[in-house]
């Protein structure tokens, strides 16, 4: 098994929330000890509900949220502290993508300036070559020569999310982190878009965290699954095996609740209630006011995420280990 | 009795003299669902509330708009009031923009039975507080004096959702109504408006870019490109064949969840422009079917076998190559 490009231990973020104009700050764990690793070339896809933790989670492993507790190591040493020099240098390897594009650019710039950028803050290559780097990105992003000089309101939103990844990929990152990067495109474009970034990938090797709510794109894009609810990873396995037979509870409901196309609603699993707040985490298992198998230990105590068979792992009282023996 | 509840006749809008809607037509009969579905610009949301006379001034609206045989298309504004609500309800994408902010969520269903049933103090409350269990707020009793803000994205929708409702209206129509909620409460209020539909009786048209969202409450779809409606059919006919190449191509691009992985296949290019609507059919210049005739001759909408609507010069082949080919895929 080949090293992880980046890796996370025990990852902890919590913020202060203010209930009122004078109410007491209360603690919110937004991540609540969450471990991964992400190999190079691999795509790991994070997916939850909204006030899961993906989006902390993905500023924590750039580093620019900081942790309260645990680590990330990034090709095996820990990255260094947000806004030192360090930090800086190493951004050149680690980028980000949003989803909204039009809040990423800046609309007085053209693309072009904006593609460009990065090579200027990294100091990549000398300035006349820069013009025919930024040539080189746009191609592989997609986007005509004649779009150079176009302001981003001049563009579609396919266009400038386009413009975003080619920004992003600059630098020559070896980790892409992408924060619901699709989401705001329609299906025909974020086809388009979520091929690209899959081309792009292969030919480039690149590492990549692909976040998203959509569960159909993320399989489609990753290798590998995460899915969080309330700041932790339930369920993570290959994304083959996870959208085929998921095994949490949680993730069973996630994959039946995804309208497929020409099917009837019937025999769906409908869960009740809504996520719960982060605030006012519920005791145990956080998934078990929700939860149909819900037995009287999930009230007790938290469930660790432990393996369930080949490379799969799960935090449930109720699964067993039955595909493989459990070592510890 | 006319048979149908509404009848929109050559609808055509435009925004500034740019044509938006190039003359839609579509019934809907009682007690029907209709699912309206195609990418943003496309003008479903634009045919509803021009139809309801929602669209602000600058629009100019032409074309028949009849509702059980009355033409409401430039009616008086309080011949429109009473078919808003009353009559046609509408929920919309962000329930938390359409309900108001600083009144309670009881007050604001108990207006709006104040206004459509004449329903005043205990009767409106009593009348609120049934609506408000029948779309599954929990402890409505207590949850009556309540601000939007202290209720979650999916439960704002389920009470928009009872506003709708207080009216007793013959047709709901939910414009992407789940479209900002998470998977899980989607799938709740997907459920919800199914059960309501059945309880009520009342036709509804869900207007949705959601594929998969449309085929689980819907019997009847209508696919739109460029403010036109190119493919017309029920939802079996719809995604077992689709004929027009844009619907073929929407099926395509979705990513699926089951069967193999593979490579997705987008259509290429993107959404014309309104004010430079290309040559002929507005599809042509994405589509990998398009012959000389569909670059200068704009396809009407033509009746086919089975009540199935198609607006296309070369439409994809019969259904049974269409598939033997999809099954292959498969295999």
């Amino acid at each position: 098994m080949t090293k992880s490009l980046i890796e996370a231990r025990g990852l902890v973020r919590i913020y202060q929330v203010r209930r009122g104009l004078f109410g007491q700050p209360t603690p919110v764990r937004a991540v609540d000890g969450v471990s991964l690793g992400v190999r190079p070339g691999e795509t790991l896809g994070i997916v939850g509900e909204s006030g899961s933790g993906k989006s902390t989670l993905g500023r924590m492993l750039l580093g620019i949220d900081p942790a309260q507790s645990g680590e990330v190591q990034f090709e095996g040493k820990p990255l260094p502290r947000f806004g030192t020099p360090e930090w800086r240098a190493l951004r050149a390897s680690m980028q980000l993508v949003y989803q909204d594009p039009l809040a990423a650019l800046d609309r007085r710039l053209t693309i072009a300036a904006q593609i460009g950028e990065p090579l200027a803050i990294h100091d990549i290559g000398r300035k006349e070559e820069r013009a025919a780097r930024v040539e080189e990105l746009m191609s592989a992003v997609g986007l005509r020569r004649d779009q150079a000089n176009r302001y981003p309101h001049e563009l579609s939103g396919g266009q400038r999310q386009r413009a975003v990844i080619a920004r992003a990929l600059a630098s020559n990152p070896r980790l892409l982190v992408c924060d619901e990067p699709v989401s705001a495109l329609d299906v025909s474009i974020q086809a388009q878009v979520v091929n690209m970034l899959r081309d792009l990938q292969e030919q480039r090797r690149i590492a990549m965290v692909f976040i998203s709510h959509d569960l159909k794109v993320v399989r489609n894009m990753a290798d590998r699954v995460a899915v969080m609810y309330l700041g932790r990873i339930v369920e993570e396995a290959s994304s083959d095996v996870i959208f085929q037979s998921p095994q949490h509870p949680y993730t069973k409901a996630l994959v039946s609740s995804v309208p497929v196309p020409g099917k009837v609603l019937q025999g769906r699993m409908i869960l009740q209630g809504e996520p719960p707040n982060p605030a006012n985490r519920p005791s145990g298992c956080a998934f078990h006011p929700r939860c149909p198998v819900a037995a009287d230990i999930c009230r007790k105590s938290a469930p660790p995420l432990r393996p369930i068979g080949r490379e799969r792992t799960a935090a449930c009282h109720l699964i067993q280990g039955e595909t493989a023996p459990i070592a510890a | 009795m006319p048979s149908n509840l509404v009848e929109l006749c050559d609808l055509k809008v435009a925004f500034d003299g740019v044509q938006v809607l190039h003359g839609i037509d579509l019934d809907v009969a009682r007690g029907e669902s209709l699912g309206l579905v195609g990418e943003s610009g496309c003008g479903k949301s634009v045919t509803w509330l021009a139809a309801l006379g929602l669209l602000p001034g600058k629009a100019s609206v032409t074309g028949s708009v009849r509702v059980d045989g009355h033409e409401v298309c430039g009616a008086p504004r309080s011949m429109l009031e009473d078919i808003r609500w009353g009559r046609i309800a509408m929920i919309f994408q962000d329930p938390s923009s359409s309900l108001n902010p600083v009144l309670r969520i009881g007050r604001q269903i108990a207006e709006a039975l104040a206004i459509h049933r004449q329903l005043h103090g205990e009767a409106a409350k009593a009348e609120a507080l049934r609506l408000m269990d029948m779309v599954g707020i929990p402890d409505a009793r207590h949850r009556f004096d309540l601000y939007p803000h202290e209720f979650s994205g999916g439960q704002c929708q389920r009470l928009m959702i009872a506003m709708a409702l207080a009216g007793q209206p013959d047709l709901l129509i939910a414009d992407e109504p789940t479209t900002a909620l998470d998977a899980t409460i989607q799938a709740q209020i997907l459920d919800l408006l199914v059960q309501l539909r059945a309880e009520t009786g009342m036709a509804m048209v869900f207007i949705s870019h959601d594929l998969g969202a449309v085929s689980q409450v819907c019997e009847r779809v209508c696919v739109m490109y460029a403010g036109r409606i190119v493919e017309q059919g029920s939802i079996e006919q719809l995604f077992s064949d689709p004929r027009h190449p844009y619907t073929r191509g929407l099926f395509d691009a979705i990513p699926r969840i089951d069967g193999p992985r593979q490579r997705l296949i987008p259509i290429p290019g993107t959404v014309p422009n309104p004010k430079h609507l290309p040559e002929g059919c507005a599809f042509s210049p994405r589509c990998s079917r398009a012959q000389e005739v569909c670059r200068t001759t704009q396809p009407s909408l033509e009746s086919m076998q089975g009540g199935r609507w198609l607006a296309c010069h070369s439409p994809v082949p019969e259904p049974s190559q269409a598939a033997r080919a999809r099954i292959l895929e498969f295999a």
